[in-house]
């Protein structure tokens, strides 16, 4: 609950940005909507990585969350809560089978990250060939009537309403993972990733421990995924849970701090409104391509003179009488 | 005779082709220090690897208070009490003093309060108290070695394993830790060392166990054992007496 | 058999012979250096385009062109390891992934504003003509590259076994501080295998080209390919990216034989998480180092 109070400054920007959200027009609540989405997703990757568990197929866990909400509630009925619910906790089992294996045969450090990739692809190709949730020709929410849809029982509305969504998980998403970062998990991932064999002489149970990170990662980023689904309303596996995904989820919190609870945040913050204005640079140069190459080009950047991490620095800017 | 906590039986272990440890036998008594010493390559770290869970028995059998914990894991053999620390020093460099400290509390006490005065008295015992919000990294490496015992003691042990904790030290360093040892072998806690520095076992040590290209060769009191003739001839060749 | 099964099972052995000089451009520069080239795929796509570019000028066969597009990439790698990636070795992963990631993203969009989104097809004679050996028909296109393809890794192999650099190459991808104590100077070393890794995919882009459209967007798959190869075969194993290339290849065209082409990719990630259970490090895998 402390550890809560401490982060009052971050509350208070999440608040504001919940009053904001109410006046400014639709480009920038969309804009700003795409943020809180890679702020959450980055929160979640961020966290499985405080126990030095790389992911690289983390759209995976976005993916399963994301088809489970949209098939579950409109193929087969259910109330949409249960099934962003069940999105979750599917996403949640599968990490952490993927953990257990990694954890049984020893498969460490970059063989791990592999390990993640193989599982995000297979899954992928299998969404591809499965009719049921429609193949590589997508899987398609029914268009909501906005007259009489009712944000909160379908999970579904304007962009207000996405506005409002994604920054609550995001506030929720940035609260769960203070309370268990300050709470002995916290500590015990941090020995993990640091020497695990050291922490486990020291009590550190290895496997319980990266069960328990990667079934809230992986968790949350299921919910993260049913939200998406609902808000962009047509889910392709190669979209959804491909490598592009992975890829784009794990910039953000690099870029951003990964040993900070904010970095995350600045991260999407940072890389977001960048891949718009490239886009908007190539598009109205007409060079197509151009927005990659910017992209790519001020990531290298940052990571070259700041390496690690924009709120880091920033940090250390702001307060130059405490040292680390 | 008092059971013994730790008991080590017909422990051997081999590595394709090469035993390292053969045919082990030994026990270490509640309340005592016990020294395991050896010329290098003796078998003493894979003796305490294979105590400690960090490695499994080809065969034999370890138990402590009764219970076998060969073959358990090493997390599992430190909560039920036995700590060991590492013969090169390994502090967690991206936490602070009291961060690694507290790791060891938590297999005590699931709070985090609890945990950080468990730490901090911990780290007063080593005299660690006011480095405790530095970052582990920037310690010297005396103190690095009171870290690791620091660590050590705060998961409350009730059976340490100190790897060859002189290493490196310089005379004043190391009667430092020694006293330090003491102090907490007054508390309460059964103490296992391996060591090199004999100043330190005879200081320390109410009994040493020898060994030698992975046998026992001797066990007693440490004068019993400065006398002992294998011994002797283990450290020093066939024709030397040990002063 | 069925003349037309082993065409289709013979067609998958060479292409996969191809994937498997790819992935051992990708496992050299790991089992040295330690560091995933997650830009693997964009080499390669570098070498198509100089494949095509240079045929497109001098129409000289495919698997000739091979060797200017890996002497190209060559450069590229060493140059590249020297002044950007060496930095990043001692870096965390997550670090030198974002920094491949980077480069990837650079190279595509160059290849995107330099020569657009369009495919660029090798249209020449020789993609339509086969060698016919009684019923067997093979594709001269796949027979070429799969030999080129032999022949560069025959000579890779030799280098390394046999050239002064090859053993530095081999002393320092075992033991590294051993290497530095005996005098070998890593910096060259790691430019070096980061050519010869570049080199491996550029070439193998090259002999490919003529058999798929050229474009920016195929080097996702490529890595995606020598990561599932590198997956199965051992990540730093020589054997394992020889002998996963061909059995992805075959893999590949197996399945479109049992179920349906479009089947082929699942039947190559199902291959691979099974090898994944049984040993995962991969077949010839070794454990991660400290």
């Amino acid at each position: 609950m402390r550890a809560l109070c401490s982060q009052w400054p971050a509350l208070a920007f999440f608040a504001l940005l919940a009053v904001v959200g109410l006046v400014i027009d639709p480009f920038w609540q969309s804009l700003l909507t795409l943020v809180f989405f890679y702020a959450f997703m980055g929160m979640t990757w961020n966290l499985m990585m405080t126990a030095g568990l790389l992911s690289l197929g983390h759209a995976l866990f976005l993916g399963l969350g994301a088809y489970s909400t949209a098939v579950l509630s409109q193929t087969y009925g259910w109330n949409p809560w249960l099934a962003i619910a069940a999105g979750a906790i599917l996403s949640s089992i599968i990490g952490v089978v993927i953990t257990w294996i990694g954890v049984r045969f020893s498969v460490k450090g970059v063989h791990f990250a592999l390990l993640t990739i193989a599982f995000a692809e297979l899954t992928r190709v299998i969404f591809d060939n499965w009719e049921l949730v429609g193949g590589t020709g997508g899987y398609f929410l029914k268009a909501i009537n906005p007259d009489t849809n009712r944000p909160l029982e379908s999970l579904r509305g304007g962009t207000l309403y996405f506005y409002l969504a994604f920054l609550a998980i995001t506030v929720a998403g940035y609260a769960i993972v203070t309370i268990l970062m300050n709470s002995r998990w916290g500590y015990r991932w941090r020995a993990l990733h640091e020497d695990e064999e050291a922490a486990r002489a020291l009590g550190v149970p290895a496997l319980r421990s990266k069960i328990f990170v990667v079934a809230i990662s992986a968790g949350l980023a299921g919910i993260g995924g049913g939200v998406m689904a609902m808000m962009q309303g047509s889910l392709f596996p190669d979209s959804i849970m491909g490598l592009r995904l992975s890829i784009e989820v794990l910039i953000a919190p690099i870029i951003g701090g990964l040993g900070s609870l904010f970095g995350p945040v600045v991260g999407a913050f940072f890389v977001v409104p960048l891949m718009e204005a490239s886009n908007v640079l190539g598009q109205s140069t007409g060079l197509f391509g151009l927005n990659t190459l910017i992209y790519g080009v001020v990531i290298l950047l940052v990571i070259t003179f700041l390496p690690e991490g924009i709120w880091p620095r920033v940090v250390r800017l702001l307060r130059p009488r405490e040292r680390k | 005779m008092p059971e013994a906590m730790l008991a080590v039986r017909n422990l051997t272990k081999a590595f394709r082709g090469l035993i390292a440890v053969k045919d082990v036998s030994f026990e270490v008594r509640q309340g005592e220090i016990l020294a395991v010493i050896g010329p290098n390559g003796a078998g003493k770290t894979t003796c305490f690897n294979l105590i400690a869970g960090a490695l499994k028995p080809t065969s034999g059998e370890i138990l402590f208070k009764g219970e076998r914990i060969s073959g358990r894991m090493p997390e599992d053999i430190a909560d039920r009490g036995v700590i060991r620390t590492f013969q090169i020093v390994r502090p967690m460099r991206g936490m602070t003093v009291l961060e690694n400290a507290m790791i060891g509390a938590f297999c005590r006490t699931p709070n985090v309060s609890d945990a950080s005065d468990i730490a901090i008295s911990s780290l007063a015992r080593f005299g660690l108290r006011p480095k405790a919000e530095m970052s582990a990294a920037s310690l010297t490496l005396p103190d690095r070695k009171m870290l690791e015992l620091a660590r050590a003691v705060s998961a409350q042990p009730k059976l340490l394993l100190l790897d060859e904790v002189m290493a490196g030290l310089r005379p004043s360093e190391g009667d430092q830790i020694v006293a330090a040892i003491k102090d907490l072998h007054a508390s309460g806690v059964t103490v296992l060392l391996i060591e090199h520095v004999m100043r330190v076992v005879m200081a320390l040590a109410q009994r040493v166990v020898v060994l030698h290209h992975g046998e026992k060769i001797a066990e007693g009191t440490p004068t019993e054992v400065g006398n002992d003739r294998a011994v002797i001839e283990s450290y020093l060749g066939k024709r030397a007496k040990l002063a | 058999m069925n003349s037309f099964y082993l065409n289709v099972l013979v067609s998958g052995l060479l292409i996969g012979i191809v994937y498997a000089l790819i992935a051992l451009g990708l496992t050299i520069i790991f089992g040295v250096m330690r560091v995933v080239n997650f830009a693997h795929g964009e080499m390669v796509v570098i070498g198509m385009y100089a494949g095509y570019w240079m045929w497109t000028a001098t129409h000289l066969p495919p698997w000739l062109l091979a060797i200017p597009a890996g002497a190209l990439l060559f450069v590229i790698g060493y140059w590249l390891q020297k002044l950007i990636i060496n930095a990043y070795i001692d870096r965390p992963q997550h670090t030198q992934f974002i920094l491949f990631i980077s480069l990837a993203l650079i190279i595509t969009g160059l290849h995107l504003v330099l020569f657009g989104p369009d495919p660029r097809p090798i249209q020449d004679a020789i993609t339509m003509q086969s060698y016919v050996f009684g019923t067997l028909r093979i594709d001269k296109v796949r027979a070429q590259a799969a030999l080129t393809a032999l022949l560069v890794i025959a000579a890779l192999v030799a280098f390394l076994r046999y050239s002064t650099l090859g053993r530095a190459i081999r002393a320092a991808a075992d033991n590294l501080i051993g290497a530095q104590v005996i005098g070998i100077s890593v910096k060259r070393v790691y430019a070096v295998t980061a050519g010869i890794g570049l080199a491996c995919a550029g070439a193998a882009g090259a002999l490919i080209s003529p058999m798929f459209d050229t474009q920016p967007f195929l080097a996702t798959d490529f890595t995606l390919i020598a990561f599932i190869i590198v997956i199965v075969g051992g990540l730093g194993s020589m054997t394992g990216a020889l002998l996963g290339g061909v059995l992805i290849g075959l893999a590949e065209a197996i399945a479109a034989l049992a179920f349906s082409p479009a089947l082929k990719t699942l039947f190559s990630y199902a291959l691979l998480v099974f090898v994944l259970l049984l040993r995962p490090n991969g077949l010839f895998g070794e454990r991660e180092r400290s």
